[in-house]
């Protein structure tokens, strides 16, 4: 078992004469359909809610109402997190009701939804307000019973001393429980010991998306309510130079046109509030149709801007100066400038040995260079944010990945304290970190204050596509020695991207040989970019998994042989000292995904390819079956071997990685964004293309290594490596090795029509 | 602005509106059923699926006129307490990722069960192939429909 201190503060326990009424109006609006007990049978109501602690209330009942603190975009954390809280307080999870937590910052830590850490950042916090409201309630019962504290037991939602026979339910010793202290440090279950976590529950949020219940950002209403929706420069490198609404304004059901300016002049901005367009023009009124009518009648002119800078504040509390280059960008020179790029030597940011001196005294060398496109995130639900904003206060309802950071830059926009701004996060219809920036937030803050209304934000698909934030476009060049005997002697990359490097130089392959070089580079651009599901592992560890795969092939090796012997290398004697991952954790899930795919066992007709990353804590190994039906691939079967550490919820996290292997394949194979003159050449799903039913594997086998390591990322590291498993397998289908996504550009090409 | 009749999950009722609005704006702004969700608003992503006489249609592309007399069916109407055999299979196999397509995704499903009781999974791919879902949740729908075929729909 494990002691733990409890760093829950004072300021988060709330006790019964605190929370009365709020907390049985928000019990009774979730009971209603919020359970995850079997569609048709709904919880009983308590009479009374007690709050033991911010993370959870105990109804007179023994229901239990525990607050899911961070933002939901499809990862599942509102069902695991609460998961985490209901497995040390003991209780029944059939008795749990989850709620959504507003941003609270004096309750819980990290509000956020990103760098798929939010597992593993509450595994210790959420077991401990479990386990701090379990230990309340014995408390309560020692008191009651007049009996030791540390003779009472729990099981399932109720109290128990063995000797006197006493027991009782939770909600018999909630109101008891909810007056006393927190303990000062309260006892973890062991691993073994554990009932919920490690087992399969369902999403609770199953039964009101099945039924369309409004759960989403765009489903939010109020009365009075009106909508808005802006109008932004066509292309990239452009602003507004004048308007004329006299049309618009006179169109039925319209209320006002506005402008706004997004973010001031002289703000220095969060690394969150990315946006390309700050100066937009709005339209306001009854209904969303009336409001895109009325914009399509908007009379706007734009022109090209001049190079400037926009000033972004640092962690350190610094502000740092970005360079906006003036300009309409195209992106075949885009193309042309990075294979330029990497012919230049780069910004070297890892060197182990000699690997010049190696490279020229190898046998055999081989160098490739692979790129991919920018990439819109298209989450289904388009951004969108509710506001009402009045002198005083604003209220901000909506899909927000940052609730924290953005309540930030819109109080500084509004001029407001913090404590003025309350921000509620809804479910959200996908966010992929396209929801991390939230200038829609502030815009619809900005619109709110100046038409002096609750206003919904709503952008078209068309809006959020051509927005910018995109994933960047980038470029890698690989060349590798080998000696005599095959053996990998050194190993250059040299990459980049518009506008970042895509490269983590102390990953994998470094550590495995003894020369090494990494150099990176970047080249600025007027079109914006930001996180994308696994940033610059998406890109990067398809290129350098199918480098490997073909450098195994010129070793005359199998390729995972290949890749163990050099992850016993990083194991055993090890290069440099900063290696990032654990190299017998890495080789773990390609034995795994060995053995499970029976890999060497060859199916005639079966195509099969190989791949590994690791990234955001976890390590994740593919293995593509692809068969050629009528002269095209098609991807039959996926094996994937996952080590995240303990895995909190199997059945949905065998779903985000079926989901996160199909949409790394779909963006490699299909998707990408282009531009002319700065205009995107890709506005809705006609031109935009993403996977669909049809190109889907007809399988996925998921397999997670079992270990008893504390939870790490799974929302994002299932994606990366599927690309590479997917060009290697392609490669032996059609004996074409792939550079460049989207990877269907390329088989056009060669007559393979997609 | 044109008064018009509408049957929308069993209730008829009469709206005022211009009669090109999109059968889609009508569900969710005045009919407020926003279960309906808007992805693309050209037929492209499916996200707005309903029924209209028992068939898939994009919501986004039907102008209200044209629902005059028909029998609309929203993913509200489909059960009072999501038991319908769609939504059962949906919940049985815990579909939903994010869940934002899952209404489109489950009416597409519903008018292909209705008219093809049995799908091959050629047929489902085929019936399906309009609806995106960014989460990748296609291997579970295609089981839950395999789940929910032949029963009643």
């Amino acid at each position: 078992m494990t002691i733990v201190k409890t760093s829950i503060g004072r300021r988060s326990f709330l006790k019964v004469s605190a929370l009365a009424g709020g907390g049985l109006v928000l019990g009774f609006n979730s009971l209603i359909s919020c359970t995850h007990k079997s569609e048709v049978e709904v919880l009983a109501l308590p009479k009374e809610w007690f709050e033991i602690n911010g993370y959870l209330k105990i109804g007179d009942n023994g229901v239990v109402t525990i607050m899911s603190p961070n933002p939901e975009i499809g990862q599942n954390v509102k069902t695991s997190m609460p998961m985490l809280v209901a497995e040390e307080l003991d209780v029944d999870w059939k008795n749990v009701i989850v709620e959504q937590a507003p941003l609270n910052t004096d309750i819980f830590t990290r509000q956020l939804a990103g760098g798929s850490q939010s597992i593993s950042s509450a595994w210790k916090g959420m077991r401990t307000a479990g386990g701090a409201a379990r230990h309340m309630l014995r408390e309560a019962a020692a008191t009651a019973w007049q009996v030791p504290v540390n003779e009472i037991t729990t099981e399932a939602g109720v109290l128990s001393h063995k000797a006197s026979g006493k027991s009782a339910g939770y909600g018999e010793m909630a109101s008891a429980a909810a007056k006393l202290e927190v303990p000062k440090e309260v006892t973890l279950k062991d691993i073994q010991d554990f009932k919920i976590i490690g087992t399969d529950r369902k999403n609770v949020d199953g039964l009101k998306i099945v039924t369309g219940k409004p759960l989403f950002g765009l489903d939010y209403k109020r009365d009075g309510m009106l909508i808005a929706m802006i109008a932004h420069p066509p292309a990239f490198g452009m602003r507004l130079k004048s308007v004329d609404d006299s049309q618009a304004k006179a169109m039925p059901g319209i209320k006002d046109v506005i402008t706004i300016n997004t973010y001031a002049e002289d703000y220095s901005r969060q690394w969150c509030d990315v946006d390309a367009f700050s100066d937009l023009v709005v339209v306001v009124g009854n209904t969303t149709w009336e409001v895109m009518n009325a914009r399509k009648v908007l009379k706007l002119e734009w022109e090209i801007f001049d190079t400037h800078s926009k000033t972004f504040s640092t962690f350190w509390g610094t502000s740092e100066s970005i360079k906006v280059p003036g300009g309409l960008e195209n992106s075949s020179k885009h193309t042309q400038q990075m294979a330029e790029m990497s012919t230049k030597k780069g910004k070297v940011v890892r060197k182990d040995g000699n690997p010049e001196a190696a490279f020229r005294k190898a046998a055999k060398v081989i160098e490739r260079s692979y790129t991919a496109p920018f990439l819109a995130h298209n989450t289904m639900e388009p951004m969108n944010f509710f506001a009402h904003v009045t002198d005083d206060m604003a209220e901000l309802v909506g899909p927000i990945q940052t609730p924290e950071f953005m309540e930030k830059s819109v109080a500084a926009r509004l001029g407001l304290p913090l404590e003025k701004v309350d921000i509620q996060m809804t479910r959200m219809g996908g966010g992929f970190g396209r929801r991390l920036y939230g200038h829609f937030l502030v815009e619809a803050a900005v619109i709110s204050q100046k038409v002096k209304a609750p206003i919904k934000l709503i952008y078209s698909r068309e809006d959020d596509m051509t927005f910018g934030t995109y994933r960047p476009a980038y470029h890698a060049k690989y060349k590798a020695a080998l000696d005599e005997n095959n053996n990998l002697i050194a190993f250059h990359v040299n990459a980049g991207g518009i506008p970042e490097s895509p490269l983590f130089a102390n990953r994998f392959p470094a550590g495995a040989v003894a020369n090494y070089l990494a150099e990176e580079w970047a080249q600025e651009s007027n079109i914006t970019v930001g996180a994308f599901r696994a940033p610059r592992s998406n890109f990067i560890a398809g290129a350098e998994q199918s480098f490997l795969d073909e450098v195994a092939e010129a070793a005359g090796k199998d390729p995972i042989e290949f890749r163990l012997e050099l992850l016993d290398k990083a194991l055993n004697s090890p290069v440099g000292e900063k290696n990032d991952y654990e190299a017998d954790r890495y080789a773990g899930v390609l034995k795994l995904v060995r053995e499970k795919s029976n890999w060497g066992t060859e199916q005639s007709g079966v195509y099969r390819g190989v791949s590994a990353y690791f990234c955001h804590d976890s390590y994740v190994a593919h293995v593509i079956d692809l068969v050629m039906e009528n002269g095209k691939p098609r991807v039959q079967k996926v094996h994937c071997a996952v080590d995240c550490g303990i895995v909190v919820n199997p059945i949905a996290a065998t779903n985000l990685v079926e989901g996160g292997s199909v949409d790394g394949i779909g963006h490699a194979m299909y998707s990408g964004m282009t531009f002319t003159e700065g205009t995107p050449d890709q506005t809705n799903f006609d031109k935009y293309r993403l996977i669909r039913h049809k190109e889907a594997p007809s399988a996925i086998d998921v397999h997670f290594v079992k270990n008893e390591i504390d939870p790490t990322g799974l929302g994002e590291p299932p994606f990366p490596p599927v690309i590479a498993a997917l060009a290697n397998a392609m490669y032996k289908g059609t004996g074409k090795r792939i550079y460049s996504q989207p990877f269907v550009k390329e088989l056009e090409t060669s007559a393979l029509r997609m | 602005m044109a008064a018009i009749n509408l049957n929308v999950n069993g209730k008829k009722q009469t709206i005022d509106v211009d009669p090109k609005t999109p059968m889609l704006w009508v569900l969710r702004d005045h009919l407020n059923l926003v279960g309906t969700k808007f992805g693309c608003g050209i037929a492209q992503c499916g996200a707005c699926t309903i029924l209209v006489d028992g068939s898939s249609t994009r919501a986004c592309q039907l102008p209200v006129s044209a629902a005059e007399g028909k029998a609309i069916t929203t993913i509200e109407g489909l059960s009072e307490n999501g038991d319908h055999p769609v939504q059962k299979a949906w919940l049985e196999h815990d579909v939903p990722q994010c869940g934002y397509c899952q209404a489109g995704q489950i009416m597409s499903a519903v008018s292909l069960l209705k008219s093809n009781p049995n799908p091959s999974d050629a047929d489902i791919d085929n019936a399906m192939n309009g609806n995106i879902c960014r989460c990748g949740t296609y291997l579970r729908i295609k089981a839950a429909i395999k789940t929910a075929a032949g029963s009643n729909v």
